[in-house]
Order: structure tokens, then sequence, then C-alpha cells
């Protein structure tokens, strides 16, 4: 009891707020020195600006890389994708030997270290014959965002009621008019909410494209290779400030359009409403 | 006064259903058996159900009742036998060509469309001209009790609209047979009863064979002109409300179908339509041989429901009773439960009786005297 009131009175609140700001002060700082006049920083601020972001569409390097971050983040994004449509909907919908360890073999990738995981690729590339090139980077990122596709279009998936499918055949509806007529439409939002969150993991991902990329840069790369001249630093924090919201806004956008996948599926009113 | 008990009794086994209904035969299946590897869901099954009836399939889970209907919806195909459907083998023929329509058990509303949406979804193949498909929603809606509720989306919905919406969909077809499964089960029980009058006088209405699926007896009797039971794949037997309630062909029939007091007799003497038998506790009885009886030795069973034993009170007297003492007593509002020892029956009886004379008061202990009519107790194989 004692303790209890210990905990909640205050120090539970205290706890909280730390973690919060251990998660997200460093965060906050990127967008607080962007819109700071002086090119280092540090406080105190001096001034504020849009100078930072004025000039980012000035810099050719940088407009190439966000152009190559966009043709990859789209192809791994579909690719990823579609192979998550298949593989998810054979987890939810059958029952067969060795399911869950082949789901659990799909989803391995995402507690693997990158590192490992990039270094192992460039060695199959290599052994493969293939040179680097964006292509060997969208094979790498579909590796990587297969696991995030696969969460979010199982719980799309899931208690998808068969007898949907079943009351389109007794409709007098085809097999394929049944798929376009309410397989699809059921589970759109969380197929786009796959393509969004994949299209994400591609655009913030360092390592793997680091390691699997010729001489083509993407986004985090380009931001990589600036760091080194500190006269280039408030132009990446205005860069890294603008891929943070936009990861943000993907991020949001896609967790809406799977929860109301997963309500259409689970909660649709089903046996006992 | 033993008179008493001779009311004049109506005619027995009159047909259940005051609409005429064709002899014809709808659905035709014919030796039919699904297997899965070595366990048969469905084991040799064999029925006609007539066009224009209302057919329940009767039985607890597992006893395959589902199987057959998914079978003749062409969503599981036997793994032999035949299965047609208004004389058309349907063999080799997809459930979208299949000329049933299938209410779900979890009434599977298309849960991205609206109510119209949902009933129009089958007709919107069928490329109707000049608002033909609109008249015929609306007319099923109207069927259904649902007019004015068209835009509603499925999530808006209560349980019993689902189930109408999933009716009128079905309907809006005008399949040949509509197939139920289970569709009063998700229901609370008063919305449950009125749905099956409901559902009886919808049938009624459209004249369509409807074959149900239920695990609920009262359902069955309710609403069906004829009732299959089944118990492990096969059919126990098929015949109308009544006589499966009063003349069942075996014990696991009558137990299925509510209570029953199961009393061991000795045959005495057995020949074409009758048999007599010599029971400890009601003596000597000559009853109707059933048309399954299989003679197992000198022995046999009999079967009395509850309702059938009746309390003397006072001084009355019976032509047939039977004396014992209350051991226990159950009350359920209307009725109670009285469950009474004869000396000489291994089982105490079960009795049910009306409260109008107070046997809701009757002292556990009391001796007591039960009334029977001899045409009550049945024969039945084990």
């Amino acid at each position: 009891m004692r303790a209890r009131r210990f905990l909640s009175g205050g120090w539970l609140s205290v706890y909280a707020f730390l973690y919060i700001v251990f998660l997200y002060l460093p965060v906050i700082f990127l967008p607080i020195f962007s819109i700071n006049t002086a090119p280092t920083p540090k406080f105190p601020l001096t001034g504020f600006t849009l100078q930072w972001y004025a000039d980012l569409p000035h810099t050719p390097a940088l407009l190439d890389a966000a152009w190559n971050s966009l043709k990859v983040g789209v192809s791994a994004s579909v690719l990823a994708t579609v192979l998550g449509i298949l593989a998810a909907r054979s987890i939810t919908r059958y029952r067969y030997p060795g399911r869950r360890t082949i789901h659990g073999l799909i989803m391995a990738p995402l507690v693997l270290p990158e590192v490992i995981v990039a270094i192992s690729m460039l060695l199959v590339m290599l052994q493969l014959g293939l040179s680097l090139s964006l292509f060997t980077v969208v094979l790498g990122h579909v590796l990587v965002c297969i696991p995030y596709s696969m969460t979010v279009l199982t719980s799309g998936f899931e208690g998808f009621d068969r007898s949907l499918e079943e009351a389109s055949a007794d409709l007098g509806e085809s097999a394929f008019g049944t798929f376009r007529r309410v397989t699809l439409p059921m589970v759109a939002p969380a197929i786009i909410s796959s393509l969004l969150v994949c299209f994400t993991i591609s655009l913030d991902e360092f390592i793997i494209a680091f390691f699997l990329t010729g001489t083509e840069a993407t986004l985090p790369i380009y931001i990589w290779g600036q760091l080194r001249f500190a006269s280039k630093l408030p132009g990446v924090l205005a860069l890294g400030t603008l891929l943070l919201v936009a990861s943000f806004l993907l991020m949001t956008i896609a967790e809406i359009l799977r929860r109301r996948a997963a309500r259409r599926t689970q909660n649709e009113g089903g046996l006992y409403a | 006064m033993p008179e008493q008990l001779q009311i004049e009794r109506p005619q027995a086994d009159r047909q259940q259903s005051d609409r005429a209904q064709s002899d014809r035969a709808m659905i035709e299946i014919r030796d039919v058996t699904r297997s899965y590897g070595a366990f048969k869901a469905l084991d040799d099954a064999s029925l006609t159900i007539r066009e224009g009836e209302f057919f329940s399939l009767l039985g607890p889970s597992g006893c395959g009742k589902t199987t057959l209907l998914r079978m003749i919806a062409g969503f599981d195909n036997p793994t032999s036998g035949s299965i047609a459907v208004g004389g058309q083998p349907m063999e080799g023929i997809p459930a979208n060509r299949r000329p049933t329509n299938m209410v779900f058990q979890s009434y599977a509303i298309f849960p991205h469309l609206n109510v119209e949406q949902n009933v129009a979804y089958g007709l919107k193949r069928l490329k109707l001209q000049g608002g033909e498909e609109k008249r015929r929603v609306e007319e099923a809606l109207a069927q259904v009790s649902l007019t004015g509720l068209g835009k509603r989306l499925a999530t808006e919905l209560s349980g019993g609209q689902r189930q109408r919406v999933a009716l009128a969909r079905a309907l809006v077809m005008r399949p040949k047979v509509l197939l139920l499964d289970e569709p009063l089960s998700a229901l609370d029980k008063k919305l449950r009863e009125q749905m099956q009058v409901e559902l009886r006088r919808l049938q009624q209405a459209v004249g369509i064979t409807f074959v149900l699926v239920t695990h609920d007896q009262y359902e069955a009797l309710a609403m069906s002109d004829r009732i299959a039971v089944m118990f492990g794949g096969k059919i126990a037997q098929v015949a109308s409300p009544k006589e499966i309630y009063q003349r069942p062909v075996n014990r696991q029939v009558a137990d299925f179908l509510g209570g029953m007091n199961f009393i061991k007799a000795e045959i005495v003497e057995e020949n074409g339509a009758s048999l007599t038998v010599d029971t400890l506790g009601f003596g000597r009885v000559k009853t109707d041989k059933p048309k399954a009886f299989v003679r197992n030795g000198g022995a046999a069973t009999l079967g009395i429901r509850p309702e059938r034993l009746r309390v003397l009170w006072d001084n009355a007297t019976a032509k047939f009773e039977v004396a014992g003492t209350v051991v226990e007593r159950h009350y359920f509002g209307e009725i109670t439960h009285l469950i009474v020892e004869i000396p000489g029956l291994e089982k105490p009886l079960s009795v049910t009786e009306t409260n109008d004379f107070g046997a809701d008061d009757i002292p556990v202990g009391t001796p007591i005297r039960l009334a029977y009519d001899p045409e009550a107790l049945v024969a039945m194989g084990d």
C-alpha cells in the first residue's frame, strides 16, 4: 500500500516524464538547430532563419539522393508488400505443418543485427556477380521490410471471415469477382498501410544501403557524407528535420489505415454483435 | 372416473403444416459419404427433401449436419455418393452456379457495403433492366421487415437486423432452395423465438424449400415440416416433428429431443405391428412396434415422456396408474419437475406437471399416484 502510494504519488509521473525526455530530447534538437542562424549547433540560440531550408533545393547532389531514395523506396515497398500479401494470406488463412516456423523465419530479420545482414547480403551479391547499384539496395530493403509488411498485413487479414468469400460465391460471383468485390476492398487499407510503412523504413534505412549501393547515394548516405563538412551541418539538420516529419506523417497514416483494416475484418459485428 | 383420461383424441400424426406441399423431390441425397482421412463426417447418408418443405437437419455438434448442408451449397464435395437439386445432379457444379442460397451462421454481411448493396450483391451480375434490381431489393427488404434501412452500414445493425439482411440477400436471388446454417444461434432467447415464428411464416409465404441446420430441438420442432435427426455422421430418423418427438426410433433420438423416462422391459410377444412386454412398474404393456425395431434377445426398452405422466390428486383414479414417492421437486415457473421413485423401477421417473393444481407445493416424501396413457409408452431400439 505504501509502496503504491509512493509510486503513484508523483514518482511514477517523474519517471514517465524522464522516460519521454530520454526518448525525444535528442530528436527535438534537430528542428531547433535547423532554424538557428548560427552554423554550429550550440546554445544559446542566435536567431531564427529558414535559410537552411531555402538552400536545400539548390543542392544537386541532395536532389539526386532524394530521387534515388524515392525510386528505392517505391520499389522496395511494392515488392515487400506483394511478398508480404502472399505470406500473410497463407499464414492467416491456411493451417499446415511448419506454419509457425515459417512465420518465425520471415519475422527473424527484425532482430538480426543489421550490419551482419548487410555484410552477408554484400557477399551474396558479389558471389552472384551482381554489381552494386540501387537495385541491390532494393533487394536489401525488401529483406528488412518484409517483417514489417507481414506485421501490418497479418493484423489486417486476421479474422477475415472466410464465409464472406463463400457468401460471395454463393451469390453467384466467380473467384476473381469475389476477390475484386469482397477481398480486395476489405484488405485495401492494410495493403496501403504496408506500402507506407515499407516506404518509410526504406527511406530512413542507412546500413544496408551503405553496404549495397554503388556510386548512387540515398538520402541517409548523403547525410552521412555531408557530416564530414562542418559548414554543411545546418543543411543536414534541415534535411533531417524534413525526413523526420515525413516519416512521422507516413507512419501515422499507416497506423490509422492498419487499425481501420483490422476493425473491418475483426469487429465487423461478427457473431455476437 | 377412468373416462377422464379418455377425452377425445385428435388424429395422431396429422401433418404439422396446413399448407399443401408437393410430393416432388427437391433435393435427393444418395449414399453420400464425406471422409477426412479415416474420419467419416458423413457416413452413407440418403435423404429426400421435398419441394416447398421446411426441412431441418438436427443433431449435436459434429454429427455431420453442417457438412451435409455445405455439400448441398457446393462448398464441399462428397467423397462418394450423389446430390441432386431440382432433378439436376450437382456433381462438378461450383457453389456460384447452384440454384441454392445460404444464410451463414456468422451472417457474412459484407462490412464495406450498406444494407442495400449487400442485398443487391448477387443481382449485380444478372444485369437486370430498368429498375428491376431496385424493385427486387425493396421487395426483399420488405419481406424481412427492413424497409427504410437500406442505407445503413452493416456495422450499424443489431444482431437480429444483420440476420434479416442475410435472409434478404439470399431470398432476393429467388433460389430453389434456401440453406440456413444455425441462423438463430447467435440471437438471445426472446429474439430467437420471435425469429422462429417469422422464419416459418416467411417460408410459407415464399414457398421456397428451406433446409435448416440446428442443434436446438425446440427450434426444429417449432419450424419444420420434417426433421432428420443425425448422430455421428449417420441419419438416425427422418419424420415429422410430432413423430420424431413421440415415436423416436432409439434412445439417442429420444434423449436428444427432450426428457424421456426409459423403462426396462421383457418381450412377451412380438408380431408384425405390435409388441407385448412385461415391465416391473407398468405391468404388461402392448405397444406399436417401431419400423426399425431390431430384437436384441428378450429385452426391450420402453420410453415415456415426463409430461405424459400426470399427478392424480386426492381420490382421483385412472385406468392406468403407477404409485410412488416424490423424492425431488424442481420449480420452473409454469411447470414443476417431480422426480418420483416407483418400487421395482431401477431409475426414478421424471414427471413434469403444470402448476394449476399446486404441483409446486407437493412436499418431498409424499406418496403419489401417476396416471398414464399406455399409448404414450413407446418401444425403441437401444
